[in-house]
Parts: C-alpha cells; sequence; structure tokens
C-alpha cells in the first residue's frame, strides 16, 4: 500500500503540487486524470524520487508503512516502486537486458530473468531485433512503452505507475500491453496516468483521481473518467 | 591497494605496479652516445649492415626536432636514461627456465595462464629481451616463423634486410630514428601464403627498471592469402621517476592477406609511450588495427595503414581512456594509393578526473583512386568538468569519385540517463559503468573475449558494488 500524506512538491521556488493525500491499496487500479499542467507527472517522478522536484517538508510517503521519502530512487526502486517514464530515455549501447540483468543483480537468477525477457517479449509483441538493440534506440513510440512495460513485469514492483502509458501508441499495441498488465497484475498496485479514457475501457480503474492546479480536485469511479471524456475537464469543473 | 573499494566504477587500482629486483645479465650504462649504439649491436653480434643503419639513425635523431604539435613531451630527460637492459643470458622456451622473479611477474599478469587456454604463440619481452618465447608445433609446420626480431636477424637475414625499415625509416620521426638507433627486441612473423592462423598470437611487453626506454621493433610479413592475428599487451610498474616506450611496428599485408593487430596498452602512468605503427596493404588485402589505450602518462600513436593495391581495405578502432594527469592523443591515418580502397576509422574516447583524450586523425585520398570509401567516426565522452576532448580531423581527397563520410559526436555522461538507469534499483556508479561500456561497445566487441575482459577490468566494468 502507497500512502501519501499532505504531500507537496515544488521545483525552484515554484509549487507543482499541494497538500495531496491518498492512500493506493493493493492489488487496485488507479487512474489520475487532470488537464495539462496539472501536476501528475510531477506526483509521479516524486513518489519515484527522481530530479529536478523536492519534496516540502511534512509531506509524508509510505510504502507498506515504511517511510521512503528519505531513500534514493534506487532504493525505492529496490523497495518495489516502478515509474513508467511519459518519455523513455534511449541508452547508447545499452540493452534492455542488460539493465535488467544489471538491476536484479544477486536477486534473481540470470536465467530466470532470461527467460522471463522472453516470454513478455513475445507476448508484448516485441521483436527479438529490438531486444538486442540498444534500449529504445530507433524504436517507435508504441515499441518504446512496450518496452517500458517490460521492465516493469521483470522487476516485479508492488506500485508500478504508468505515466502516459498510452500516448504515442497505436490502437492494436494499447489493447496489447492494457492486457498484459492485467494478465500480470497480480496483488501490484497500477496507478495509470492518463489523459484519455481509451485505455481505461481494456484497464477498467477501481478509482479515478482528477488534479487539477496542483491538487487533488476529484475521486470518483470510472464514470468521472467517462464524464471527463465527454464534458472535458471544464465541464466537470476541474478548472 | 588491491582491496581498495572506490566510490568510483570508473577508476581502477593499476594492479600491475610492482617491481621486481633487477638481477641482470648486463645493463648499459646511463645515456645514450654512439657507443651505447655500437655496444649493442655488437653484444647481439649483427651484421655490418645493421649496425651502419643503426649509426644513421643515431645521426638522424640527434638532428631531428621533437614534435613540433602535441602533447608535451618535456618530461623525457635523454641523458637521464637506461637504453638496453638485457635481463638474462639466454632466452627460455619454458616458463620454469626463467629467473623467478621475472616468472612471477607474467604469472601475476596471467600470460602463461593465457598461453595455455587460447594462444597459438607466446613471446614475453622483459625490459630490452624477449626472455620467452614458444609457438605451436602445428604452426611451425605450416612455415608460420613467431620469434623476436633479434633471432629473425640471425636466421632470416634476408627476409629482415628486405623488409626492416622500408615502411617506416629512420627519418619519419625523432623516435622512429631512436628506435632505430637502439632497437632491440620485439617479434618478427612471416605467415606463408595461403596459411590461416586461427588463434592469435601474442607478445606481452613489460617494463621493470626505472628511467628505462624499451625500443621493441616488430614486422609482420603476411604472404599472400594468409591470414594472421596478433595481440600485444603491456605494463610496466609505477615509478615517481618517466620511461619511454617508443616502439616501431612495420606491417606488410600481401594480397589477399588479412592482419589483425591488437593493442591493449596498458603502461603505468609515468610512461612516455609513442609509438609508431604503420602497415601496407596490397591488392584486396585487409589490415584491421584495434588499438586500445589505457594506460601511460602521454601516448602519442596513430597506427596507419598505405592502402597500396587495388580493393585494399583498412580499419583502425579504438578505444583510448585518460584519467588525471593522463593524456592520450591517439587516432589514426590512412592513406589511398588505388582504387575501390576502403577505410574506415572508428575512435571512442573517455576523459575523466582532468584526463585529455584528442582524436588526430589523417585521411588522404591520392589522384587516381578512384571508387575509394573513407569513413571516419570519432566519439568522445567527457565524464565531468575538469577533463577534456579535442578532435583534429584532417582530409586530403584529391580525387572526384570517393565517398567520404565523417561523423564526430562529443557528449556527457547524461544525468537524464542515469536517473532512468537509477529509477531501475541500479546504482550510479553501476549506472556509469553500464553507459560508459554502451558508449565503447562498438568497438570493445571486436576485442578477443580474453582481452575484452581484461579491458572490462581495466575501466573496471565489474558490477559488484562499493558504495551505494
Amino acid at each position: 500500500m502507497l500512502q501519501l500524506h499532505k504531500v507537496g512538491i515544488s521545483v525552484g521556488e515554484k509549487h507543482i503540487i499541494q497538500d495531496f493525500s491518498f492512500s493506493f491499496e493493493k492489488g487496485k487500479t488507479y487512474a489520475i486524470m487532470g488537464p495539462n499542467g496539472s501536476g501528475k507527472s510531477t506526483l509521479a517522478s516524486s513518489i519515484m524520487g527522481l530530479p529536478p522536484y523536492t519534496v516540502q517538508s511534512g509531506s509524508d510517503i509510505k510504502l507498506d508503512r515504511q517511510d521512503i521519502l528519505s531513500l534514493d530512487s534506487v532504493q525505492r526502486a529496490k523497495q518495489g516502486i516502478f515509474l513508467s517514464y511519459q518519455s523513455p530515455i534511449s541508452l547508447n549501447g545499452v540493452t534492455v537486458s542488460q539493465l535488467l540483468h544489471m538491476a536484479l543483480l544477486g536477486k534473481k537468477d540470470p536465467l530466470a530473468i532470461r527467460q522471463e525477457i522472453r516470454l513478455y517479449a513475445n507476448e508484448l509483441g516485441i521483436t527479438d531485433e529490438l531486444l538486442r538493440r540498444p534500449l529504445n534506440e530507433g524504436a517507435s513510440g508504441g515499441e518504446k512503452k512496450k518496452l517500458e512495460v517490460l521492465q516493469a513485469a521483470v522487476l516485479e514492483p508492488s506500485v508500478a505507475i504508468f505515466d502516459e502509458i498510452d500516448t504515442g501508441v497505436d490502437v492494436d499495441s494499447l489493447k496489447t500491453i492494457s492486457e498484459f498488465l492485467k494478465k500480470y497484475q497480480g496483488d501490484k498496485t497500477y496507478i495509470i496516468i492518463t489523459h484519455y479514457n481509451h485505455i481505461l475501457h481494456y484497464l477498467p480503474p477501481d478509482e479515478v483521481l482528477v488534479l487539477g492546479n496542483g491538487t487533488l480536485k476529484r475521486v470518483g469511479d470510472s464514470r468521472l473518467a467517462r464524464e471527463i471524456e465527454e464534458k472535458g475537464y471544464e465541464g466537470v469543473s476541474i478548472i | 591497494m588491491a582491496d581498495n573499494k572506490h566510490s568510483d566504477n570508473l577508476e581502477f587500482d593499476y594492479k600491475f605496479g610492482f617491481s621486481m629486483p633487477q638481477n641482470y645479465h648486463f645493463k648499459a650504462k646511463k645515456g645514450l652516445d654512439r657507443g651505447v649504439v655500437e655496444q649493442i649491436s655488437a653484444l647481439k653480434q649483427e651484421p655490418a649492415w645493421m649496425l651502419e643503419f643503426r649509426l644513421k639513425a643515431y645521426e638522424i635523431f640527434l638532428k631531428k626536432e621533437m614534435p613540433a604539435w602535441g602533447p608535451d613531451l618535456g618530461g623525457i630527460q635523454f641523458d637521464d636514461m637506461y637504453y638496453y637492459i638485457k635481463p638474462t643470458s639466454d632466452r627460455a622456451s619454458s616458463w620454469e627456465e626463467l629467473p623467478k622473479e621475472i616468472k612471477e611477474t607474467y604469472d601475476r599478469i596471467g600470460v602463461p595462464e593465457a598461453e595455455k587456454s587460447f594462444l597459438a604463440g607466446v613471446s614475453a619481452q622483459y625490459e630490452s629481451e624477449v626472455v620467452y618465447e614458444s609457438v605451436n608445433r602445428e604452426l611451425q609446420k605450416l612455415g608460420v616463423i613467431f620469434c623476436d626480431m633479434d633471432t629473425a636477424l640471425k636466421k632470416y637475414p634476408e627476409l629482415v634486410k628486405e623488409y626492416f625499415g622500408s615502411l617506416i625509416p629512420a627519418q619519419d620521426n625523432k623516435f622512429a630514428a631512436l628506435n632505430s638507433a637502439v632497437w632491440s627486441g620485439g617479434s618478427f612473423i612471416y605467415v606463408p601464403k595461403g596459411v590461416k592462423v586461427t588463434l592469435p598470437l601474442q607478445a606481452y611487453f613489460r617494463i621493470n627498471a626505472e628511467r628505462f626506454g624499451q625500443f621493441e621493433r616488430t614486422l609482420i610479413i603476411a604472404d599472400e592469402g594468409s591470414s594472421v592475428h596478433y595481440v600485444e599487451g603491456c605494463t610496466a610498474p609505477i615509478y615517481t621517476s618517466n620511461s619511454l616506450h617508443a616502439a616501431v611496428v612495420e606491417l606488410f599485408v600481401k594480397k589477399d592477406a588479412t592482419v589483425r593487430y591488437t593493442t591493449v596498452q596498458n603502461w603505468s602512468t609515468n610512461v612516455y609511450n609513442l609509438v609508431t605503427k604503420r602497415a601496407q596493404a596490397e591488392e584486396n588485402a585487409r589490415m584491421e588495427w584495434i588499438d586500445c589505450n589505457i594506460g601511460s602518462q602521454v601516448t602519442m600513436k596513430y597506427p596507419s595503414v598505405y592502402l597500396r593495391g587495388e580493393g585494399a581495405s583498412g580499419e583502425v578502432l579504438s578505444i583510448a581512456f585518460a584519467n588525471a594527469g593522463q593524456i592520450q592523443d591517439a587516432g589514426a591515418k590512412m592513406i589511398h594509393f588505388a582504387p575501390r580502397t576502403k577505410s574506415r576509422i572508428v575512435s571512442k574516447s573517455i576523459s575523466k578526473k582532468g584526463g585529455r583524450t584528442s582524436y588526430r586523425g589523417l585521411v588522404q585520398v591520392m589522384p587516381g583512386a578512384s571508387q575509394s570509401s573513407v569513413y571516419v567516426s570519432c566519439d568522445a565522452l567527457i565524464l565531468d568538468e575538469l577533463s577534456r576532448s579535442d578532435t583534429y580531423p584532417s582530409m586530403r581527397v584529391k580525387e572526384n569519385d570517393v565517398e567520404v563520410q565523417h561523423e564526430a559526436t562529443v557528449e556527457k555522461l547524461g544525468d537524464e540517463k542515469i536517473a532512468y538507469l537509477m529509477s531501475r534499483g541500479i546504482k550510479r556508479v553501476d549506472a556509469e559503468g553500464l553507459l560508459v561500456n554502451g558508449f565503447i561497445e562498438p568497438v570493445a566487441k571486436e576485442i578477443p573475449l580474453e582481452y575484452s575482459i581484461e579491458l572490462n577490468r581495466l575501466i573496471k566494468l565489474e558490477m559488484e558494488g562499493s558504495v551505494g
């Protein structure tokens, strides 16, 4: 369970998130929606512990009742948090397999890692050629997102945050990704950051959170996502 | 030292900085004069033409200026150096025959072990002389010659006389002249027509004495349709004074032959490494230099290929790593004399903690070398604000019908990439290691596995953590 309590986040002098409190439970799927600039990605990056964000004092983030704010992103990853990047980085000369072997060194048997990569890549429709290439180099938008999902599957986090996993992905790939995530969810917490309702058809959320201007404006079920789709954020009085 | 844990994965302990007692058979006096040159030649009982060659070269050395470009070589004290040391009275053909301290040196470097597992022949030079050599019997039966240069001069005088100094004359540069005057040791290889040597032949060069100059001389002749892979490694103790390594390497790659020459240079950081390397490739021949410069204080080295025959191809793949206080001034030279010749240069350099790397390259396409192609790619990775990398590419194309490609990149180890890897649970030092490894990968993959392991160890890409 991931608990955020009175979380405030800033970059330099600028406050981006204020007073955000919410508990994400095991095995459940959450959607975080909100207009551009509402702070969705900032929230995701800060949970992961990535620069350049500063979490203000008085904020509290706990994973399974353990404080994680004092941990760096490496330790947070090891504790079970995963962030699928909105724009995955290309790595010159490093393959996804090298990355995963390094990340799981001493934690998982190399042979098992290899088998899992093969299995998951196959299910996600990632070709061998793409696996052999340096990560994300020359990859299409859809391929990049699939490689993020592949990492999420092999790393087995307890909380996986997908920042716009549906952006730049064609309909078929989106379906593949969603079904894959559903199949391997188990008791993982999924947090889906999205602008569109589309992915939520395949991956129905237990709860929908709507951010506006750095604060949590509304929480509802999947009907809220549909409402936003029909009326826009203005229509549901978020802005 | 060995157990020292660094917080930095690109730091490596120099494991070969130890020195051994000097129980030498013969050590020439300090400094260089005509007498020392004559003494070296006399001790080696050389033919008159070689003594003459040496003395002429000595005169050229005295007249030649130091290079007017590149790194500062002011630390070289020509008068305060030993030019010739004969460590043993005889050459051994089994490791056990060697004096204890010399055998131990090679054991610690791991040469005998490597010989057992993957080499067709080994030569080990200690100071001025090759103290051990051995070559696979099957190769000998096929007529392959692999011996030290001094033995070659005695046993195959005609072959040596025909080629020696013909590609790199003493006039070429000051250090080629110096080498020509006082050369000792080095490898001689002759591969007969059509013979393909599948396992590599290796030479290992070790400097042990302080203020010493090592001047080996290597000559490789690959006859028509043959192929051979030669690998050289080198180390030295760490002293506060400087040592000099000035080799001359000449390679003749005949019609349809292939030669690959791999260097893993790991001198200690008090060695000036100033080496002249040149190959000549005839019709449809292929020459590949794979050059890794990790150690030394200053390296100046630009392996060249003279593409003389139609359809010949030349390649230089290089990795340079400059840490604090080191200057790696490395590059390549490709001269296209004939039609349909191809050259390819791929250079990867890494600088950190104030280290400097330079790529210095020359590609020249002569009139008439039509339908030739040139590819140059040099990438520099700079790890911090203190470090520096420069590129001095030079292209002289005197022929219209030529395809030329040149790419150069300079990058810093990106924070974004490191943050991405860290978010996967990979520690910063390991993330850096992974990225540096990825950067050199296109060249590193060409290095024989056993050496890429050594290389990885050198750049300390062992991934077990230190401080996290």
